[in-house]
């Protein structure tokens, strides 16, 4: 897929000590991060540790009380949402699809919105059923009428219809059943690398977050613990956590997927 | 997508057109006459309609408009131009001052309001207290006063003489009555109650028909408690200006008609059957000595057509203007969430005040017919619509909601594309149920004037005639089936079908 020519090195996520509260109870105290460009990050943590609360700020659903969110140049603000919006594709649970629309015309919502015409639309999405790896005859569909793995695949088709600089992945495949979410991982790693996107992927599974992040940052509480490579949270452990949660992660990666 | 939303534009032109074609044209009339919601009030105001239609002045009559303060209010508000009235009404109900007790101070309280009233017609229709005469004979009751030594007989009054200081409350005071069982009921329902024994004595007016048909025992007034009700004419000030020879004609009945000549015209009505205008005729006939009553048409309520056209003009208006202020109001309740409160509050509070208070709040800002009807309905359907459309919203899953701002929608694509058609089944089911809803209390805009399958409902109620209020009822019941039935049918087109599919396995 080419890229775009304006932007042939693609664009990095920067957080500049974002703090963000709800009814003064903090959900992330001052966190810098950068997600290079054309990279993938993986954001692990428990739950509650406010990865969740990160990803959201990212996409503009928050605004952050103290620091900034950059998307290549631009802040991330009421001004700069909506074109940032279409820049970046994201993508949750079970797909997120609307119950109301056919998966054809969940994939399509946007693209039309902007003013595409039909044949570019249906040009564009040919070519993401094959990527995706979803049976065409599936996009006439309503989202009651496809499987968890299918629901996923039309989830990502919709979210890089308009072939974003960015994917935002929200525990993507924690809803699906084990055989499925380790098919999906092995299609997702290959569109990753293949599209050279700039990705930031959550998740609280840790095999999954070295299957597919070229960086891993662990999170607790609000804060970034570490931040490396797979090695070196394993070998090089910040402080006595992340051994901990390593360790209780691998207990359960063994019977798991993707291990 | 936009197909979808061109048939929805399709569907809304073509119920504004039906509702743009359904809409009254504009009665063409010099004068306009009203009436109470009693058979006397009908006949008497079609009298003097009569007599001014013969002077060559057109006149509309607005039979059965409620209560006195309905039809003195559309008097006062200049909606009407004249409708008989009884002089102890206005002293009671309408002046609310006892000492006002002849015509010149009474004349002289209502003129600042632009009021006139007549000399009197000639008759007396006062209160009385009737009961059965098995009753009187049994227990020897022959004044009111004997009722003081039965306090355990069953009463039923109406709500007027319930409530007014001329009514029952000066009587037990006066008489030193205590009874211990007093209900309200409707002046029509209680002549069969008190025939059948449900009931041992009512208030009565002393030209009703029913009092000789039932033989009915009327009590002394030996302390003379009761005002005189005298018949007169109340209009506004410059209708003898206005329209002089139909003024001239109208007053040829002052001092003409007595009880005995009132009493047959109403029996002509409730025992007999005959339309109110047939009884104006001979009551006109008898009074002033005019020849063979002019041909007389139809019941005066109206075809079952045009009923029922009505009906469904002041169902689909009313509703239409719900919709479209409606849905709006519950978009904003969802969207600011500070709105939420107050507009659902506001939407409730409406729906609270009983349609009567409400029509009679309503008359002095836009008089009787069909606009106060249209108004009062679109009112009450307000709730259903807004409620519903804040609920279905709200409704959306937090993730799908999320999702859909992630998008990168424009405003209107997230509103008219995810949110509005997510949050449909909702909404059609609120506006379902404000069109069943606005098909029964559409009938109570016959209360104002404003026609529908009301008329007949009231009308039959007043002469006890079921077949009267069945020719009503039963056209609103089918209505509201119909309307169920549509809506079934139109969640078809508007839900998506997304939304109607059930779940399959995953």
């Amino acid at each position: 897929m080419a890229r775009r020519q304006e932007d042939p090195i693609g664009v990095e996520i920067v957080l500049e000590d974002v703090g963000k509260s709800y009814d003064g109870k903090p959900a992330l105290c001052g966190v810098s991060l950068t997600v290079p460009a054309q990279r993938c990050v993986a954001l692990i943590g428990p739950s509650g540790c406010g990865k969740s609360t990160l990803l959201r700020l990212v996409v503009g659903l928050l605004s952050p009380d103290r620091g900034r969110v950059m998307i290549g140049a631009t802040p991330m603000d009421r001004e700069h949402r909506r074109a940032l919006r279409l820049r970046m594709g994201y993508v949750i649970q079970e797909g997120g699809l609307f119950p109301h629309l056919t998966a054809a015309e969940n994939v399509a919502v946007v693209a039309r919105d902007v003013g595409w015409n039909a044949s570019r639309v249906a040009a564009r999405m040919e070519e993401l059923a094959a990527l995706a790896g979803l049976e065409p005859a599936m996009l006439a569909r309503y989202p009651v009428q496809l499987s968890g793995g299918q629901r996923q695949r039309v989830g990502l088709m919709r979210a890089l219809m308009l072939d974003p600089d960015v994917l935002l992945m929200d525990e993507p495949l924690a809803a699906l059943d084990p055989m499925i979410r380790a098919r999906l991982q092995q299609d997702l790693r290959a569109i990753f690398s293949r599209l050279m996107k700039t990705v930031l992927f959550v998740t609280h599974d840790m095999a999954e977050a070295a299957f597919f992040g070229d960086t891993i940052v662990l999170v607790r509480e609000g804060r970034v613990v570490q931040r490396g490579t797979p090695a070196d949270l394993i070998e090089r452990p910040a402080d006595p956590f992340v051994s901990e949660f390593i360790l209780a992660q691998r207990g359960l990666a063994t019977a798991g997927p993707g291990a | 997508m936009r197909g979808r939303i061109r048939v929805n534009g399709v569907v809304f032109v073509a119920v504004l057109a039906t509702c743009a074609s359904l809409a009254p044209a504009p009665a063409r009339a010099d004068l306009v006459a009203g009436s109470k919601s009693f058979p006397e009030s009908w006949i008497l105001a079609e009298a003097l309609a009569s007599l001014a239609r013969e002077a060559g002045t057109p006149v509309d009559h607005r039979q059965n408009l409620g209560g006195t303060e309905i039809v003195f209010g559309a008097l006062a508000a200049g909606k009407i131009d004249f409708y008989p009235d009884y002089t102890g009404t206005i002293r009671e109900v309408i002046l609310h001052d006892p000492s006002a007790s002849t015509l010149p101070a009474m004349r002289a309280a209502l003129a600042g309001r632009g009021i006139g009233i007549s000399d009197p017609l000639g008759f007396n229709d006062g209160y009385a207290i009737a009961v059965t005469r098995a009753t009187s004979e049994r227990l020897g009751l022959r004044t009111i006063g004997d009722l003081a030594e039965h306090p355990d007989l069953k009463i039923a009054f109406t709500h007027e003489f319930l409530g007014r200081p001329d009514g029952y409350p000066g009587l037990a005071a006066r008489y030193g009555l205590h009874m211990r069982e007093v209900r309200g009921i409707q002046h029509e329902l209680a002549y069969p109650a008190i025939a059948d024994g449900s009931v041992d004595a009512i208030d009565i007016y002393t030209t009703d028909a029913q009092i000789a048909a039932l033989d009915l025992v009327l009590l002394e007034d030996d302390l003379g408690f009761f005002p005189r009700y005298d018949a007169v004419i109340l209009y506004r000030l410059d209708l003898p200006e206005r329209a002089p020879d139909a003024w001239r004609a109208m007053t040829r009945l002052v001092g003409r008609i007595d009880e005995a000549r009132m009493t047959r015209a109403n029996a002509e009505v409730v025992l007999e059957g005959k339309p109110f205008a047939a009884a104006a005729e001979s009551l006109l006939a008898e009074s002033l000595g005019r020849s063979g009553g002019r041909e007389v048409s139809g019941r005066g309520f109206g075809s079952l057509a045009a009923n029922t056209t009505r009906h469904l003009e002041l169902v689909a208006i009313s509703l239409l203007a719900a919709i479209l202020l409606g849905v709006p109001l519950g978009v904003l309740a969802a969207w600011r969430r500070g709105m939420a409160g107050p507009t659902l509050a506001a939407a409730g509070v409406l729906q609270t005040i009983p349609s009567l208070a409400l029509l009679a709040f309503l008359i002095p800002l836009l008089g009787i017919g069909v606009v106060p009807a249209l108004v009062a309905l679109f009112l009450y359907s307000l709730l259903p619509i807004v409620r519903n459309t804040y609920v279905g919203l709200r409704g959306i899953p937090g993730p799908l909601a999320e999702a859909a701002e992630a998008l990168g929608l424009s405003p209107s694509a997230l509103w008219f594309r995810i949110r509005l058609p997510m949050a449909s089944p909702a909404i059609m089911a609120g506006i379902k149920t404000s069109a069943v809803i606005n098909v029964g209390t559409a009938t109570l805009a016959a209360l104002i004037g404003a026609g529908g399958l009301g008329d007949p409902i009231l009308a039959g109620i007043q002469l006890r005639q079921h077949a009267l209020i069945l020719q009503g009822a039963v056209p609103a019941a089918l209505l509201a089936l119909l309307v169920q039935w549509a809506f079934d049918l139109l969640d078809r087109i508007v839900i998506p079908r997304g939304l109607r599919l059930p779940a399959e396995r995953t």
